[in-house]
């Protein structure tokens, strides 16, 4: 018996290898730790500014000014926006998908929106800059580069998640209760409104907060189309140029000097980006559970 | 002369909350084949699996000895993968691996250490001794999931033979197949016992009738009666076994 | 049906149609400005400024990224779902595990692109380099091959373990031969997914790996290195000539081009397998 057989007699092979996968599996648990404790290091400075960083107006590294408010809140009308257009889309579309349309027609539509997930964001952002920004120009003003630009290319981009999602909850809703719907005379779309919709509510307000933590986190596409004017302000118009987080941090990345707290600064909007995503991704795990309790 | 003797074996499931098996004492005669019979849930497949320690992979508990040609196999020192090379098994369900005829044979050798050259010869000889060599010695690339039920568990019949174990356990091996299958298979058992011990799970009393030299009856985890199973069948003992055979329950 | 329901049922299918148009309106879009600048020439030779030349460097450079990206989160990615699906018991840490995985496919690739710049680039001196570009791509996918291959092995029937280990096999024999074997179409599935995403990532490869305006190929692994998403970047927000413009459109079109080249090669691959694997009927 050579060495390696006598090590398989032992077992000791086996536990070798039972160790080392263990630690692989430790990978993910060590890098998410990692990325948590680098960010917050290299922020710690700008963070520790306090109020003064958090709720401040102006965000001119220039004058070591690094109110990052006006920037905080771009990115959640940006957001928003993006994901209120895509709901007003993707979940009559997922009810379409789900209760109407034939199978030819189904299986055109569901895999081309799906694709549109292999399209990448950079690509997505070049459409934009060159069709969206250059028709809202022409035909309603401003520069171009807006938030309505922002609004519409981030809804192309979570469409397919919301269709997704949506149409899963809905085929998830037992046929007992449709069939209990219809079989008492109602017409199949209030049987959609009444029954189905309810029960499906849980399952298509995960897949919102799931696309609302993807919008706010979506940096190239949403970058080339936005405008980034050099000092950010709070909006007041949807065709006024903007900045969000996401961008901020990709435009001065390049030029902050290390060490600096400009550079400190643009960490620190790493870890309020990532605050703002974890929770999102919290409210939807919990939604989620909350919901399926609900209904069984 | 006994192969296999157990001794006050006890099996526990679910951290001590079932008692799968009770105080079971029992005797497996060598180059013989012995039928387990009872209704549902009597225990009868938890003895089986008992006998080459596959119940561990449940999380089950056992005491009490289990004494291969005299070696308690549940000692600490015992070695469960030679075991198992010792004393194979045929699940109920056919459960070839996704592979070709040759691959599944070889599976079990090509593990254990077996040499390229000599694998050939050995899936020839598993392949005629499970009665399938004639049906598939022009097809051994193909895959085993295109073939049918009977033949599927016949290969792996002979996949367990490859390893050249002392003992066959069988779990059920017709339920799942159809009747000509299964005549096949249980003129093949009678022919294995020549070279092996089987013992086989069976809920068809007619099978264990036309196949078997011996037989046990369990109820709710314990052996009522054994021994030859013209007797079993014909003079039992125990008024619950004479229930049982003339179908009063289960 | 009445007329309320007609239009209502209309107005769905028509929500349903706009989402269709989408791909192939961005599509569309992108074959017409883009198949222009297709030549020979400019899929072979270097880019000179921004108005000529090719990208090949950055088609190298993108695809020798990806090469470290699945290096890295291939192996830790299988052997993970290994460990998960085959080993794990029920306790605290392995919920944890299972928990921080799923964390890390929430991050926002902007800031993995952070980490890798402070973590990679600085903290071990990797610079800004083709290394340390790859290793963050890695660490970006790594949730996605887990995620698949777990669901890949979890479905391999557990009669095939049965009948292996009643055969006398190990568990790691049973894993490496029974179980993995019949996992690998859906690894390779969870592969490709993480490949896409990886070749078009751009925030990540441009805090990472360079700003991609390369002349040149890669020459080792610790230099910058060009790559097809950051070019296309830099085409669109600093060239301003319609031939720029026309050639980022070239770049986006070989970069989906390539995507879809690998995805058919790896469904081929995979599909052969279940062929072979599956038998005659089914």
């Amino acid at each position: 018996m050579n060495a390696f057989e006598h090590l398989r007699k032992g077992g000791l092979l086996e536990r070798i290898a039972e160790r080392l996968l263990f630690v692989c599996a430790l990978s993910s648990t060590l890098i998410v730790l990692f990325i948590i404790a680098f960010i917050v290091k290299e922020g710690l400075p700008a963070l520790a500014l306090g109020r003064e960083f958090l709720f401040g107006m102006t965000w001119r590294p220039s004058r070591e000014q690094f109110g990052i408010l006006p920037v905080v809140i771009s990115s959640f009308i940006v957001g928003l926006g993006a994901l209120g257009l895509a709901a007003a889309i993707g979940i009559p579309a997922a009810i379409y998908l789900a209760e109407f349309a034939p199978n030819w027609l189904h299986s055109i539509i569901k895999p081309s929106v799906e694709m549109l997930v292999g399209i990448p964001s950079i690509v997505l952002g070049l459409f934009g800059l060159m069709v969206l920004v250059v028709f809202i120009r022409d035909n309603i003003g401003g520069y171009g580069e807006c938030i309505l630009a922002g609004w519409i290319i981030l809804a192309i981009m979570t469409l397919p998640h919301v269709i997704s999602i949506s149409e899963d909850s809905i085929r998830a809703v037992p046929c007992a209760y449709k069939e209990a719907s219809l079989g008492l005379g109602a017409t199949q779309l209030q049987t959609i409104r009444k029954v189905i919709l309810p029960n499906a509510r849980s399952g298509i307000l995960a897949a919102l907060v799931l696309g609302m933590g993807n919008a706010i986190g979506e940096t190239m596409a949403v970058l080339m189309v936005i405008g980034n004017p050099n000092i950010p302000w709070i909006p007041t118009s949807v065709l006024e140029p903007v900045r969000v987080l996401t961008s901020t941090i990709v435009l001065e990345i390049s030029y902050a000097v290390w060490g600096s707290m400009h550079q400190h600064a643009l960490f620190a909007l790493g870890v309020v980006l990532f605050i703002i995503v974890a929770i999102l991704n919290a409210i939807t795990t919990t939604v989620v559970r909350k919901g399926i309790r609900r209904c069984s | 002369m006994n192969k296999i003797e157990t001794k006050a074996l006890n099996v526990y499931y679910g951290n001590g909350a079932v008692h799968g098996l009770k105080n079971v004492e029992m005797s497996i005669p060598a180059n013989k084949i012995t039928a387990l019979i009872g209704p549902s849930g009597c225990g009868k497949t938890t003895f089986l699996r008992a006998l080459n320690r596959m119940n561990e992979l449940k999380g089950a508990e056992t005491t009490g000895e289990v004494l291969l040609d005299g070696r308690n196999i549940y000692s600490a020192k015992e070695d469960v993968i030679q075991l198992r090379k010792k004393v194979g098994m045929v699940f109920q369900q056919p459960n070839p691996f996704p592979m070709s005829i040759y691959e599944n044979v070889a599976y079990g050798p090509r593990i254990h250490g077996q040499r390229h050259e000599n694998l050939d010869k050995i899936v020839e000889e598993s392949l005629r001794k499970a009665a399938l060599w004639d049906e598939v010695s022009d097809r051994l690339e193909e895959s085993a999931l295109g073939f049918s039920g009977g033949q599927q568990q016949r290969l792996c019949i002979a996949r367990a033979l490859a390893v050249n174990p002392e003992i066959i356990l069988f779990d059920e091996p017709c339920s799942a197949l159809d009747p000509i299958s299964t005549a096949r298979i249980e003129e093949l058992l009678t022919e294995l016992k020549q070279e092996y011990t089987l013992v086989i799970v069976t809920h068809n009393m007619q099978q264990a009738a036309r196949v078997s030299d011996f037989t046990g009856f369990f109820l709710m985890g314990e052996l009522i009666e054994c021994g030859r199973t013209a007797k079993i069948f014909e003079r039992p003992e125990d008024k619950r076994t004479e229930d049982y055979i003339t179908g009063r329950y289960g | 049906m009445a007329l309320k329901e007609r239009l209502v049922t209309a107005s769905l299918c028509f929500t349903a149609l706009v989402s269709l148009l989408f791909l192939f309106v961005v599509v569309a879009y992108i074959v017409a400005n883009g198949i222009g600048a297709i030549s020979l020439d400019f899929l072979l030779e270097s880019p000179y400024r921004f108005e000529q030349g090719g990208i090949f460097p950055q088609i190298i450079g993108s695809l020798c990224l990806v090469l470290i990206c699945l290096l890295v989160a291939v192996p830790l990615g299988v052997a993970s779902a290994i460990y998960l699906a085959e080993y794990a018991p029920d306790t605290l840490i392995t919920r944890s595990v299972r928990f921080f995985g799923e964390c890390l496919a929430g991050i926002p690739s902007i800031v993995k692109g952070l980490f890798g710049l402070v973590f990679l680039v600085y903290y071990l001196h990797l610079g800004i380099s083709m290394l340390a570009g790859g290793l963050t791509l890695g660490f970006m996918i790594l949730p996605w091959t887990v995620r698949a291959s777990e669901e890949a092995i979890k479905a391999v029937p557990q009669s095939y373990r049965e009948a292996s280990l009643a055969l006398g096999a190990t568990k790691l024999q049973t894993i490496r031969t029974v179980v993995l074997k019949s996992a690998y179409p859906g690894i390779i599935t969870g592969i490709l997914l993480g490949m896409g995403k990886a070749i078009g990532e751009t925030a990540v490869v441009l805090l990472t790996a360079g700003s991609g305006l390369e002349s040149f190929l890669p020459r080792s692994i610790l230099d910058p290195v060009g790559s097809l998403p950051v070019y296309i970047y830099m085409l669109a927000t600093q060239g301003h000539t319609s031939a720029a413009l026309s050639r980022a459109f070239g770049a986006s079109l070989v970069l989906i081009a390539l995507f879809l080249a690998i995805s058919v090669v790896a469904l081929v691959l995979r599909n052969r397998y279940l062929r072979q694997m599956g038998g005659g009927r089914r």
